[in-house]
């Protein structure tokens, strides 16, 4: 079942480009600190420049490298006769240059490191809301379509009143009055506000599936509702359940980078969102620094374009319709 | 009339958990966060410090119900509070500027957006297998990614940075008189931008979902059916089958008046634009917890009632709904 599935998946080609985007930044979320060329917090390096006689040439060793240089130099020592250890201030407000590929920002730091490092929180704030979020419409829908009865007329009654009740507004009020800024109460308020959509989606799809044959046979036969549940209704709802998934994560992505954005996240820590409110509180706009700015956004398009087009994909696979004929 | 019972219901009800949401949201917050303002609020007159301390129950001996009582008759009277960040304005007076504002943008961006995306929908389904339809599917799906507020310091930099065709912010220009073209002029100017930022990001929602709908009503029988019968083309597409793909797109309007809203707000603070996104804004900051919820119940209330028109425009134009059937 499953197998068939990713077969028919990876057979789509919105769906293999979605892929392979969003495996491009889980690798550079796994590894930020290789890719990385620098502290995403710093605006200086410790420098060793290094004067070799012999080959008539200079070279510059940096910051992280420099004890492995030292060790060396033991060895090397004829060949060297000055070197000078110093700190290097990166430059202010830079446009890209070989050595900061996406510039500067106002106090110097390397925005390529940000964006990178930038990823790693983006990417599990979203993937973790995205479960979460999936996880908890799952239950609600399974109990209140399955069960149905008064227990569905309450979830259902309340599902219906949070869909219409603006989430924007919602969380900004909510994070407003938490005091605690992390990484946490982000989850939970994009979580709590974005449940209710995907519960109305998979709760149709489990009221639908309970009043088909095979379910009723089940039923009469007596199986327990938990082995109804887990082995007959769940792998028929799995490219719905995916759907949600792909969705709640890429509204879990723009969430955080806007709570980010206007302030309401913690602004200590590097992510795009933040990456965001800095370029906006120092004017990067109106300074010109576009590579400022430019960078995260683009990263969360591409991000987004990823989730979207695999969504785009279950849907066509689910609904023979809208495939290409 | 049973469906619009239900709405109607339904409409009061979300109005009611809005509203207590509000009043439950500052007193059982982890942190309390409304003492800790009352405590940073040393300074202030003391009249506006008692109004805070009434409006989120702090030192106060009622009970958490009487409060809750209060606060209601408050409500049904009109008194929001009073803006700690502009004291001693009422909140309702600083709402009764902002709301004009943002109803002028988000209205008509959003009535602009919805026609042409559907337009553009319906083009991308009847030519679907076109290079064309399928880059522009694409490119509205690539776009419909980038955060709103993106977007919007994007237009910023290229229209009114680099190329200074368009004001930064604001609404109109200071100075000049409220009346006449010059200001009818000042203020389209400076609402383009922003009303563009909707436009463009918001189309993509249409474009899909009439796509999609279409797409969805092209493969039903009649659609074979007219077509053998060798009717004008223009006809199947138009009278045929958008026709009855817009009905879902109407529902899918209503369902997404929040998100919409939700996204001019956040144009409004990138722009400075002084509807209530950017007054949210500004409330948050300065951290005026009386403007901030009367605002958020302000959004609550427009929103459900704009799902709620939504929802018997829908009861006039489907038949199925009309005649209380399925």
């Amino acid at each position: 079942m499953l197998g068939d599935i990713f077969k028919l998946f990876f057979e789509n080609k919105k769906a293999t480009i979605g892929f392979f985007i969003l495996l491009f930044f889980v690798g550079i979320a796994i590894f930020a600190p290789v890719l990385a060329p620098y502290d995403p917090k710093a605006n200086k390096i410790e420098v060793i420049e290094v004067l070799d006689v012999d080959r008539g040439r200079r070279r510059t060793v940096e910051s992280e490298k420099i004890n492995e240089f030292e060790d060396t130099r033991v060895y090397t020592q004829e060949e060297i006769t000055t070197y000078k250890r110093y700190t290097k201030k990166f430059p202010l407000n830079s446009p890209p240059s070989s050595e900061h590929y996406f510039g500067t920002t106002q106090s110097g730091q390397d925005i390529y490191s940000q964006v990178i490092w930038g990823t790693r929180i983006s990417l599990t704030v979203g993937i973790g809301t995205g479960l979460f979020t999936t996880f908890i419409a799952l239950t609600l829908a399974l109990v209140a379509g399955y069960f149905g009865g008064l227990v569905d007329d309450i979830i259902s009654l309340f599902t219906n009143v949070f869909l219409v009740i603006p989430s924007l507004p919602l969380m900004i009020v909510i994070a407003a009055y938490i005091t605690v800024r992390g990484v946490m109460p982000i989850v939970l308020i994009l979580a709590l506000t974005s449940w209710p959509w995907p519960t109305r989606l998979l709760r149709s799809q489990v009221v639908s599936l309970k009043n088909r044959d095979f379910v009723k046979v089940s039923r009469s036969l007596g199986e327990r509702p938990l082995y109804i549940i887990f082995n007959e209704m769940l792998p028929n709802m799995i490219s719905l359940v995916m759907a949600s998934f792909f969705q709640m994560t890429m509204a879990a992505i723009i969430g955080e980078a806007t709570l980010e954005f206007l302030g309401l996240g913690n602004v200590s820590i590097v992510s795009w969102g933040t990456i965001l409110y800095w370029a906006q509180n120092n004017g990067a706009l109106l300074s010109g620094a576009w590579w400022w700015f430019l960078p995260p956004g683009i990263a969360i398009a591409l991000i987004g374009t990823s989730f979207a087009m695999m969504n785009f994909a279950v849907d066509e696979i689910s609904n023979p319709k809208l495939r290409k004929r | 009339m049973k469906y619009f019972a239900r709405k109607l219901g339904l409409l009061f009800f979300a109005l009611f958990v809005a509203i207590t949401i509000n009043f439950f949201l500052p007193r059982l917050m982890p942190g309390d966060p409304a003492s800790d303002l009352v405590n940073k609020m040393q300074g202030i007159p003391p009249e506006a410090l008692e109004s805070i301390k009434a409006a989120f129950g702090v030192d106060t001996e009622d009970s958490l119900l009487t409060q809750y009582g209060k606060y209601l008759y408050n409500l049904v009277k009109g008194d929001l509070g009073i803006s700690i960040s502009r004291f001693p304005i009422p909140v309702s007076d600083v709402l009764r500027i902002a709301i004009p504002w943002s109803l002028g943008l988000m209205g008509l961006s959003t009535i602009i957006s919805f026609f042409i995306g559907t337009l553009i929908g319906i083009g991308c389904a009847w030519n679907r297998s076109k290079p064309l339809a399928t880059f522009t599917v694409g490119f509205f799906i690539f776009i419909r990614s980038f955060p709103y507020f993106w977007l919007g310091l994007l237009f910023i930099y290229l229209f009114a940075f680099k190329i200074p065709i368009f004001p930064i912010g604001g609404s109109y220009q200071q100075g000049i008189g409220r009346s006449g073209w010059e200001f009818v002029i000042s203020i389209l100017k400076h609402g383009f931008l922003p009303a563009l930022t909707i436009v463009i990001s918001s189309m993509g929602a249409w474009i899909l979902t009439m796509r999609n709908n279409m797409i969805n009503v092209l493969a039903e029988d009649y659609i074979t059916v007219a077509m053998a019968k060798g009717l004008p083309m223009k006809r199947i597409k138009g009278l045929y089958a958008a026709k009855n793909a817009l009905l879902p797109s109407i529902t899918g309007f209503a369902m997404s008046i929040g998100f919409v809203v939700g996204g001019g707000l956040l144009t409004e603070m990138v722009f400075g634009y002084p509807g209530v996104g950017l007054m949210l804004f500004q409330a948050v900051q300065s951290k005026d917890y009386p403007l901030m919820q009367a605002i958020f119940l302000f959004i609550s209330a427009a929103v459900l009632l704009a799902n709620f028109i939504a929802d018997v425009f829908i009861l006039i134009l489907d038949p199925r709904v009309r005649d209380g059937g399925q």
